[in-house]
């Protein structure tokens, strides 16, 4: 199923609005908490987040459609690496602890964003991962192209939620989680931890990133340092469209 | 003039400029080695005199606005590209190749950050050049520089999140995130460096495990962190707060 249709589902979507943005509940994260997370795991820091992030008169519809978007993209990352975790002689042992770290931050990204989507939350595609599984190095290709496009999906939104100050800061709580994710499986996977110029495959996943220009300042001309340090120096973001289509390949 | 003693919390400066909210000790303290502190003690003493000295050039003050925040992260980046050039200028003993190609990748981009900076926020408004204050690191020491760089870089993650609702021009806040997700890379390679292979990229002391949010600090607690490194006074007292 394509992701845009999905997204413009839910758009259409009428619900009351008591519902719409009846945000965090306790049940909502017993019932979508996936592994060792109960009612008793959750801390109050988290209802403090989610209350705080939209209190208030609620989110914008342009705030629910972002949220609903990531949503998409973190249901896509917990679900490729609990799959991986749970596939034998896979991972090797001495790697298990990092993918186990990501894989805890990734189910904490969807109860939280479904916490605060309420009733408005999409619902979770059937994913595709093909023969991902199959090598460990398909494994971190795979999770390096995920982990990438993630950085650059919130990295686009973020102008989006400039009038949602709350679920702005939270959005960026995350993009930071993303990126240090993606430094740590980008060598693990033999590349370097930020994005320079040569070896950015597959094509649309990096598209732009090779960028040395920022704000009509050209950078190598005003630093003298090389191309690939200036790219490396400022990650770039992609539209929606770009993600979903980049997505779309692992939505059955 | 007026007597600082009689406005505790605040530091009157000469010239008729705004108070600065610095606590006088600090003040004094972080006041260009003694200098600045005792032209004003002396200035005070003397009743007759009005007041010529300028301002001290070892004082900053961010400004307001998108600008005072172009300067917070100006002030942020012009300390880490001093604190990797000198990482590099003086490399600790045993520097593996892979650290040697790792710090000076950081180097760069932190100085690639600086000078952006510097080319993007007018002159008229823009903060002097910073003077470190690295005497608390030993250069000499892999773990001093590695744990120096771990608190810098999870300070700045934690300051550009911060910052990001602070900013109104949508074209600065995509700057602002082209940016931090580079310094959330650098944390993640540096905590990696210093425990390798364990959850610390992404440790549960910056990251929350419970909701996978990594930290965020806003100018007024990301400033107090910075300043032991930096020998001017850096006051964000004009910053938004909203």
């Amino acid at each position: 199923m394509n992701l845009l249709n999905i997204i413009s589902k839910i758009e259409e979507l009428d619900v009351e609005a008591a519902d719409k943005y009846s945000f965090y509940s306790r049940r909502n994260l017993i019932k979508f908490g996936q592994k060792a997370l109960t009612a008793a795991a959750v801390p109050t820091l988290f209802a403090a987040t989610a209350n705080q992030a939209f209190a208030q008169a609620g989110p914008s519809q342009a705030a629910v459609d972002v949220l609903n978007f990531a949503l998409t993209l973190e249901y896509l990352e917990d679900e490729y690496y609990r799959l991986a975790l749970n596939t034998a002689n896979l991972i090797p042992a001495a790697d298990r602890t990092v993918i186990a770290q990501i894989s805890k931050h990734e189910v904490a990204h969807v109860v939280l964003l479904r916490g605060a989507l309420g009733a408005a939350a999409v619902a979770k595609p059937t994913f595709k991962f093909g023969d991902s599984f199959s090598t460990y190095q398909k494994f971190l290709g795979l999770a390096q192209a995920l982990e990438d496009t993630g950085v650059r999906a919130y990295k686009g939104q973020a102008g989006s939620l400039i009038n949602d100050k709350s679920i702005l800061q939270v959005a960026l709580q995350i993009h930071s989680v993303e990126a240090r994710h993606a430094a740590q499986i980008r060598r693990m996977n033999g590349a370097k931890g930020w994005i320079g110029t040569a070896g950015n495959a597959p094509a649309a996943v990096y598209a732009g990133e090779e960028a040395t220009m920022q704000a009509t300042i050209d950078l190598v001309a005003l630093t003298g340092k090389s191309a690939a340090a200036v790219a490396e120096a400022f990650d770039e973001p992609l539209t929606k469209a770009q993600v979903l289509a980049i997505a779309g390949t692992y939505i059955a | 003039m007026n007597n600082p003693e009689k406005q505790p919390g605040l530091t009157t400066l000469p010239g008729g400029l705004e108070p600065v909210a610095v606590g006088r000790r600090l003040f004094l303290r972080y006041s260009g080695a003694f200098v600045a502190g005792s032209a004003l003690l002396a200035a005070c003493k003397n009743e007759e005199n009005p007041i010529t000295v300028s301002p001290s050039p070892t004082m900053v003050d961010l400004g307001s606005g998108d600008i005072g925040i172009l300067n917070y992260a100006y002030a942020l980046e012009q300390l880490e590209a001093a604190f990797y050039t000198q990482v590099m200028t003086t490399p600790y003993g045993g520097m593996s190749d892979a650290e040697r190609t790792i710090l000076t990748d950081i180097r760069d981009h932190e100085i690639i950050h600086r000078e952006f900076f510097k080319a993007a926020i007018p002159a008229a408004n823009r903060i002097a050049d910073l003077t470190p204050n690295f005497s608390a690191i030993n250069f000499a020491d892999r773990t001093s520089v590695l744990n120096t760089a771990k608190t810098f870089e999870d300070l700045g993650v934690s300051a550009y999140n911060g910052a990001g609702n602070l900013l109104k021009d949508v074209n600065l806040l995509l700057l602002a995130g082209k940016i931090v997700s580079v310094e959330a890379r650098h944390a993640a390679v540096i905590r990696d460096l210093l425990n390798p292979k364990s959850a610390d990229f992404a440790g549960d002391d910056v990251v929350t495990p419970a909701n996978g949010l990594d930290v965020v600090r806003k100018p007024v607690q990301v400033l107090p962190a910075a300043q032991p490194f930096v020998r001017n006074t850096i006051s964000g007292a004009n910053l938004p707060t909203v």
